[in-house]
């Protein structure tokens, strides 16, 4: 239904793009995100060698000559890996953002809807899990489903749940006690089709922004659970693991902690930036 | 006599855009001048500019010569508070909210050097006294939100009068306050300039106010000036045909109701109804219970407009609200055609509830932003009734058209459309439920004077041809004069007098509707300007007895 909508306004597109992109912070954080789109989706051409493939051409060898970032204490290539890890990154964003957001909606909606009893128990658990901070969520959910990638993205998931259901419940609440909103009450209108046709498509452009910023949270939690042990397991290319493990090295090659410590911190700032355009052009009064 | 403000051609642009075009006007001193335009004609650009207020990437050109010096010029500094003071519209907006009154007065006074700390103290005292402000010392403790509404704006005209300024700017003074209160601030004003000769520019909307107040009249459209002369000549004879619009536009209150009295069946019945809200109260503290409404029973005839009408705070909204199914009532029941509306719940309501429909004061959030105007109303029928798509589609073009808009425009949304079309919108949607009763919530009061003039006449026009019952819900006397058959007057909770419009304006028999009628300006400069009476707070509020045949006034 919201794509009915996006239908019948074909003006609101073009406009919204140009705006994104004429504002400096929209463009580069698009930019960005885009590149890094581009490096997970053809990584297998762009890849001089196999990413998991030990000892090709020796060990700890600085970045140059055949080896473009060097390689690690296996001998594999660094920028192979770092290639194949981009993918892997994308993948926890928009998985552990997609877990948060959907329940997030969800458990905002209903409460701002329903209010009454079944908003005092979700807006309170919610508040519970809140006073918790995200990674010791994640770290709990981690101990008890046992450390692997899989397990680490459904924990900073989940852990994310609190501040957009937190979001959400607010935008919410906005809406509902908008004229517009009661007037479909008056016409008849039932839950579902208030809490789908009107509800949703006015809270959605908050929380793709709130989400837009969330995907980089995202990306260092989980990169810090592999960091620690909890996450990827080897020898898979995931940037937060490739730092864990070449901490021993850090005096006889830097840049292995080095470049996947840029590569985190290039696409937390694409994703932070492309929110903060995001938000300026889709929220009208800062389009004024 | 020589004029305290002279101004020239002043005009305001942005970029090419010209805002204000060659406005001219004098100021004399004790003398009150009225600019008077719709929103967007430039009357507050053109304040803005006198005060040197102007946004950044504004320019103005022209002349204003005030105390030998020019304020458009470049680089001039407009003595803003000591020669020229100015009075928003929002009293609350114009105070600090974390200051205290006294501060606030006291301050300005310092600030230019005016005098000591003792003395700026005793003047602000002084000056709340003057301003009618009951036990002005134990005032200047207080911070503004602890006074009301009128009482704030007594404390801004205080402030500004201080700094001793001899122009004095009033934009929209009173139109955030209720009629009573309205008055009081009005004739306020009248005072101060007869007594300290000042110059006044009092910008508004309102013919009633202009009337009331003003010397001569500048009327604005569109950046320019239609038409400038003394009030008299102004509203007798107007000389440009935007004036002569505006005039007719604005509703009477002293119109001759035309309206019979109709005796037809019941068709809603509110019997008893009270609706308590609780204000939240503080830890191990139980809030303080406020009474919305407190036992209100009336009828609704079938085919007639009943008007709820009073002030802030009366309870007319709620009443509304709560015949609406918006609100739940605590008590009583809202009968209509012999269901009753507040027993229903789930399915039953959802599909009774096609029967009331409302059309809401503010058009801007009424209609959801994310849905073509089409959609919207579509809604009802997409719920109720079992059309094909063509049908629908058709019923909404003659809806539209209905409301006096194009079939094309249903494929738009909200935000391409102006406030009047808008509401226009909005009441279309309620069309399009077929609804017995349709409750309009001060449906013109966010709509300029000559945009409510043609809402209103629309949904006259609709109540005949659809036969509508209306309950039509307002604080303007004038407009309710104009479209209602009966009249509720309502204050804190209860009706105090309800009766036949024509009855009930002729001969009002409640004290509190008679000052109600008395306070409200007349756009008609040739009355006796004389200071109203003071409205005093204890009225009768028992229950009501019928005095003349269908007119009820509480005792």
């Amino acid at each position: 239904m919201s794509a009915a909508t996006h239908q019948d306004g074909p003006k609101a597109a073009p406009g919204f793009l140009r705006r994104l992109l004429s504002s400096p912070s929209g463009a580069i954080g698009l930019a960005i995100v885009f590149l890094l789109i581009f490096c997970a989706l053809f990584a297998e051409m762009l890849a001089p060698y196999n990413p998991t493939k030990m000892g090709a051409g020796g060990r700890f060898l600085p970045p140059g000559g055949d080896h473009l970032l060097g390689t690690d204490e296996f001998g594999r290539d660094m920028f192979s890996r770092i290639l194949f890890g981009s993918r892997i990154t994308l993948l926890i964003g928009a998985v552990a953002v997609g877990i948060s957001l959907t329940i997030g909606l969800a458990v905002g909606m209903i409460a701002a809807f329903r209010r009454g009893w079944i908003e005092a128990i979700l807006m309170r658990s919610t508040d519970v899990l809140f006073s918790f901070t995200e990674t010791l969520i994640a770290l709990s959910f981690v101990a008890v489903l046992g450390p692997s990638l899989q397990n680490a993205v459904i924990a900073v998931g989940v852990a994310g749940i609190p501040f957009y259901a937190r979001t959400c419940y607010a935008a919410a609440l906005v809406e509902t006690a908008k004229p517009y909103f009661e007037a479909s009450i008056s016409a008849g209108a039932g839950p579902t089709r208030l809490v789908l046709v009107h509800l949703l498509p006015n809270v959605l452009p908050t929380m793709i922004v709130v989400a837009t910023l969330g995907v980089s949270t995202a990306i260092l939690a989980a990169a810090g659970l592999s960091f620690l042990g909890l996450g990827a397991q080897p020898p898979t290319s995931e940037w937060g693991y490739m730092l864990a493990g070449s901490r021993d090295y850090i005096n006889r090659a830097p840049w292995l902690m080095t470049i996947p410590g840029i590569a985190i911190a290039m696409t937390v700032l694409g994703f932070n930036l492309l929110g903060d355009g995001l938000r300026s052009s889709l929220d009208p009064v800062e389009r004024k | 006599m020589n004029a305290l403000l002279s101004v020239k051609n002043l005009s305001v642009s942005i970029g090419d855009k010209a805002l204000v075009e060659g406005i001219s006007f004098d100021l004399a001193p004790g003398e009150v001048l009225s600019i008077v335009g719709e929103s967007g004609s430039g009357k507050s650009m053109t304040a803005k500019a006198l005060m040197g207020l102007l946004p950044p990437m504004a320019s103005a050109t022209g002349t204003a010569m005030f105390d030998g010096a020019n304020l458009l010029a470049p680089h001039s500094k407009t003595p803003r508070g000591t020669g020229i003071g100015l009075i928003f519209q929002e009293p609350m907006t114009a105070l600090t909210p974390v200051l205290t009154i006294g501060l606030q007065l006291t301050e300005a006074l310092e600030s230019h050097g005016l005098c000591s700390k003792d003395e700026a103290r005793r003047r602000a005292v002084d000056m709340l006294d003057r301003v009618g402000i009951p036990d002005p010392a134990a005032r200047m403790r207080q911070y503004p939100h602890e006074l009301s509404g009128g009482m704030r704006q007594r404390v801004v005209i205080a402030m500004m009068m201080l700094l001793g300024p001899r122009v004095l700017i009033a934009d929209e003074p009173t139109t955030a306050l209720d009629v009573t209160v309205q008055a009081q601030i009005l004739d306020l004003l009248k005072e101060i300039v007869r007594e300290t000769q000042i110059g006044l520019i009092l910008i508004t909307h309102d013919m009633g106010v202009v009337a009331e107040m003003a010397d001569h009249v500048l009327v604005m459209k569109a950046g320019k000036a239609e038409e400038l002369g003394p009030v008299r000549d102004l509203f007798a004879s107007p000389a440009a045909v935007y004036t002569r619009d505006l005039l007719e536009a604005v509703p009477r209150i002293d119109a001759v109701s035309t309206r019979s009295g109709l005796d037809t069946q019941t068709l809603l019945s509110v019997r008893n109804i009270t609706k308590t809200f609780q204000t939240r109260g503080a830890l191990f503290k139980s809030g303080a219970a406020h009474r919305a409404l407190d036992d209100v029973s009336f009828e609704v005839r079938r085919g007639e407009t009943l008007a709820l009408v009073g002030e802030s705070g009366s309870g007319k909204t709620t009443l509304g609200r709560v015949i609406a199914r918006l609100t739940a009532a605590d008590a009583g029941q809202v009968m209509l055609e012999g269901t009753d509306l507040t027993g229903l719940n789930g399915r039953d309501l959802q599909t009774r509830r096609r029967a009331v429909q409302m059309v809401f004061q503010d058009p801007y959030a009424s209609l959801d932003p994310r849905q073509t105007v089409g959609r919207t109303i579509a809604e009802p029928m997409i719920i109720h009734d079992t059309l094909t798509k063509t049908e629908r589609t058709q019923r909404v073009e003659s809806l539209l058209d209905k409301v006096g808009l194009s079939a094309d425009m249903a494929q738009r949304y909200p935000h391409e459309f102006s406030g009047g079309q808008r509401q226009r919108i909005a009441i279309a949607r309620a069309m399009a439920a077929r609804p017995t009763l349709v409750i309009a919530d001060e449906p013109t009061s966010a709509l300029d004077v000559s945009i409510q003039a043609r809402v209103l006449d629309l949904l006259e026009g609709l109540k005949q041809s659809e036969d509508l019952t209306m309950l039509f819900i307002s604080h303007d006397l004038a407009v309710v004069r104009q479209i209602a058959d009966r009249v509720a007057v309502m204050r804190n909770g209860r009706i105090l007098e309800l009766g036949p419009a024509s009855a009930l304006f002729a001969a009002p028999k409640h004290p509190y509707t008679r000052a109600l009628i008395d306070v409200a300006p007349v756009p008609d400069p040739a009355r006796k300007r004389g200071k109203r009476p003071v409205l005093r707070g204890d009225y009768p509020t028992g229950p009501l007895r019928e005095a003349d045949v269908g007119h009820w006034v509480a005792t």
